[in-house]
């Protein structure tokens, strides 16, 4: 397995990459919070990152759409570098969904609204145009029947099923998840976790922080485990939960396996 | 359950009958509860007029209609002198608390959503600076802001000789704040109505825009265009009408300034005194009012793309002015009963004219006093209304 993605690759060389980041660091005032981050995402790879918490999971994500700017190093999403261009910011968040542990809904506008929103005002599409495409996403997670109600008015899983809805009907091309099932109560996670097993099954990219394991080994091809900031390991499913290699790997794992 | 449809087949007596029918018992409650009303307030009335007649006093209003026989100083709005009414004298009051509380509540508002804005500010100077004066100026009742602010007006500011000339057309000196007025000519409806139109256009505009929008996503700078398209048309017509308006300027007679605009110093000193004392209080729950806006909106709207100014057009503020409108009102309510401390400083208002002056000539406490509670009663109802009509219309649904 290419546990260390094509370790030759340059940034935008291969069409394959979708995300490259190579030595990135990022600090909150004197915390380091990254440490020398090195990962190559390519097309279609469906990537869990797990880890402690606190160790820099969601930090880590947020700098590939610029929710966190990051301080040293290079960050290359689909042929586009991250500066503080903000052309290059617009062209990045365009190709980068994400989805928040906690929903993160307007809950001034309607479930069809919170989708159309940015259709209608950075797509400048029609507002019906906007709604029929909004519509169909809504059923794409098989909701379409809540299109009228406001967040308010919806379960969890429904809030954050809206949310993924939200982020799909932009058309990105890499899809990130930031603890998707962690806010929501134990009878409503298999509703959200179908909806991304179904995006997985359809050739998203996709990077995902969970620490659903179940999820991990039905649908990742890479399983990454970050602590203090540092990617500690990263390999297969399969064999990240049979053979881990370093001893924090194997705590962690007893930790989250044993409750 | 005993189902009464009047066919007949309830026995019970007709009084028990309608008891059980839920809208005829409605109407009922609803009689007799006006009726126990109107009775307590007849008996007052009866009261005030039994004891006043006891002390030989007359409950009437007829005393509205006599001479006033006191001057106003300050009367923007309508002709005013010491053989006009009571009831004239009333008027003037209340034109004077309606503007003092309207100017205090528009500068009230700015200047509260300016240094609510700036409390939030990243930078320590600016952030701490506002506190403190917020923190100060809070903490100090309100009347000593009004003499404070009039004493440095009526003492610092030159006499009218010696009057800050500004171009020789405004005039800052310790009897108040002079400026020409404007004088339309021959020819000025024209001007006039061209704005009016362009207002019309612009109102159109907006909608039509709003209209493309939605058919085709094209968005243009709505407001860029409609200022640029009113202030173009009215200068338009102002050129081409000859520019049919002209300027008196105040000038110097005797002790003081004559024609222009007048603006006194009591006006000036509660003006800014209530506004400033409020806008600190409105700079807090601005403050709160964004701060209640999680950040995860923010992130969320810039994920999906929109640009800073956008988020705050159409995610921030509309979630922001839920929180802030209602307590909004409710410091546009404590300016307005403010400002009845006037009284203080000698600007006339409602508490000044008929609650003061007239109630000492006349000796109707009872009435005047009732057109003043009258007045602050109908004030406080306009703007409670507003607000109850705002919440409901822009309540978040829940669950
Ligand atoms: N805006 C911030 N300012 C300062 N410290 C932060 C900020 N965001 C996160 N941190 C700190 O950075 C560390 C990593 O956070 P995070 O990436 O959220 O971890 P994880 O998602 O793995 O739980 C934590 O110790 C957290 O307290
Ligand atoms: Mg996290």
């Amino acid at each position: 397995m290419s546990d260390v993605a094509s370790p030759g690759s340059k940034p935008g060389f291969s069409s394959d990459v979708m995300i490259q980041m190579t030595g990135v660091h990022k600090w909150f005032g004197e915390f380091h919070v990254l440490k020398d981050i090195n990962l190559t995402v390519h097309k279609g790879e469906r990537i869990v990152i797990c880890g402690p918490s606190g160790s820099g999971k969601s930090t880590l994500i947020r700098c590939i759409n610029r929710l966190e700017e990051h301080q040293k190093g290079r960050i290359v999403v689909d042929g586009t570098e991250l500066t503080s261009d903000l052309k290059h910011i617009d062209t990045i968040r365009r190709e980068v969904g994400i989805v928040f542990q906690q929903f993160n809904l307007f809950p001034h506008l309607t479930a069809l609204e919170n989708l159309s929103l940015a259709l209608i005002w950075v797509r400048k599409m029609p507002k019906a145009k906007a709604e029929e495409i909004a519509m169909n996403y809504l059923d794409r997670v098989h909701i379409p029947e809540q299109a009228q109600k406001y967040p308010g008015q919806l379960s969890g899983g429904q809030q954050q099923r809206v949310a993924i809805a939200r982020s799909l009907c932009m058309n990105p091309k890499i899809m990130m998840f930031d603890e998707p099932t962690s806010a929501l109560d134990p009878e409503m996670i298999k509703e959200v976790l179908d909806v991304m097993v179904e995006l997985a099954e359809s050739g998203m990219t996709m990077i995902v922080v969970t620490h659903e394991m179940g999820f991990a080994t039905a649908v990742a091809n890479r399983v990454i485990f970050m602590d203090f900031g540092e990617i500690i390991e990263q390999n297969d499913p399969h064999n990240f939960f049979e053979n881990p290699k370093s001893d924090r790997t194997k705590l962690f794992l007893s930790q989250i396996l044993h409750h | 359950m005993a189902v009464v449809t009047g066919t007949g087949s309830d026995t019970r007596n007709p009084i028990a009958r309608l008891w059980g029918n839920k809208k005829a018992r409605s109407v009922i409650v609803q009689i007799v509860t006006m009726a126990v009303v109107f009775g307590v307030l007849a008996l007052l009335y009866r009261n005030v007029v039994v004891n006043l007649a006891a002390i030989g006093k007359e409950f009437s209003f007829d005393f509205l209609n006599a001479p006033s026989a006191y001057d106003i100083t300050f009367s923007p709005f309508i002709e005013y002198n010491s053989r006009s009414t009571h009831l004239r004298a009333a008027a003037v009051g209340i034109l004077n608390t309606l503007l003092v509380a309207s100017c205090g509540i528009v500068l009230a508002t700015v200047m509260g959503f300016i240094m609510g804005v700036l409390r939030l500010s990243k930078n320590w100077l600016v952030n701490r600076t506002v506190y403190c004066f917020l923190e100060f100026t809070r903490n100090v009742p309100v009347l000593l802001h009004i003499l404070f602010i009039h004493g440095l007006v009526v003492t610092q500011l030159p006499v009218p000789k010696q009057a800050m000339n500004f171009a020789d057309s405004f005039f800052l000196t310790n009897r108040g704040f002079f400026f020409p007025a404007p004088v339309p000519e021959a020819g000025f409806w024209i001007v006039a109505t061209v704005f009016a139109i362009s207002v019309v256009f612009v109102i159109a505009f907006g909608r039509w825009a709003k209209k493309v929008q939605d058919e085709t996503g094209r968005t243009y700078p709505v407001f860029w265009i409609s200022t640029g398209a009113i202030v173009a048309a009215t200068a338009v017509a102002f050129l081409a009408a000859g520019m049919p308006l002209s300027w008196e300027a105040p000038a110097l007679k005797g002790f003081n300034f004559k024609g222009g605009v007048a603006i006194k110093p009591e006006f000036i000193a509660l003006w800014l005194a209530l506004s400033y004392y409020t806008s600190c209080f409105i700079a807090e729950i601005v403050r709160a009012g964004i701060l209640a806006v999680s950040y995860g909106q923010t992130e969320a709207a810039y994920a999906v793309g929109l640009r800073p100014n956008r988020t705050l057009q159409l995610i921030i503020i509309p979630q922001a002015l839920r929180v802030i409108v209602p307590p909004l009102a409710s410091q546009y309510l404590n300016l307005t009963k403010n400002s009845s401390l006037a009284i203080a400083i000698g600007y006339m208002d409602v508490v000044a004219t008929i609650g003061g002056i007239s109630l000492m000539q006349t000796g109707k406490e009872m009435e005047t006093m009732m057109i003043v509670m009258l007045t602050y009663l109908v004030f406080s109802l306009i703007i409670a209304g507003f607000m109850n009509w705002y919440n409901k219309k822009m309540a978040l649904v829940e669950r």
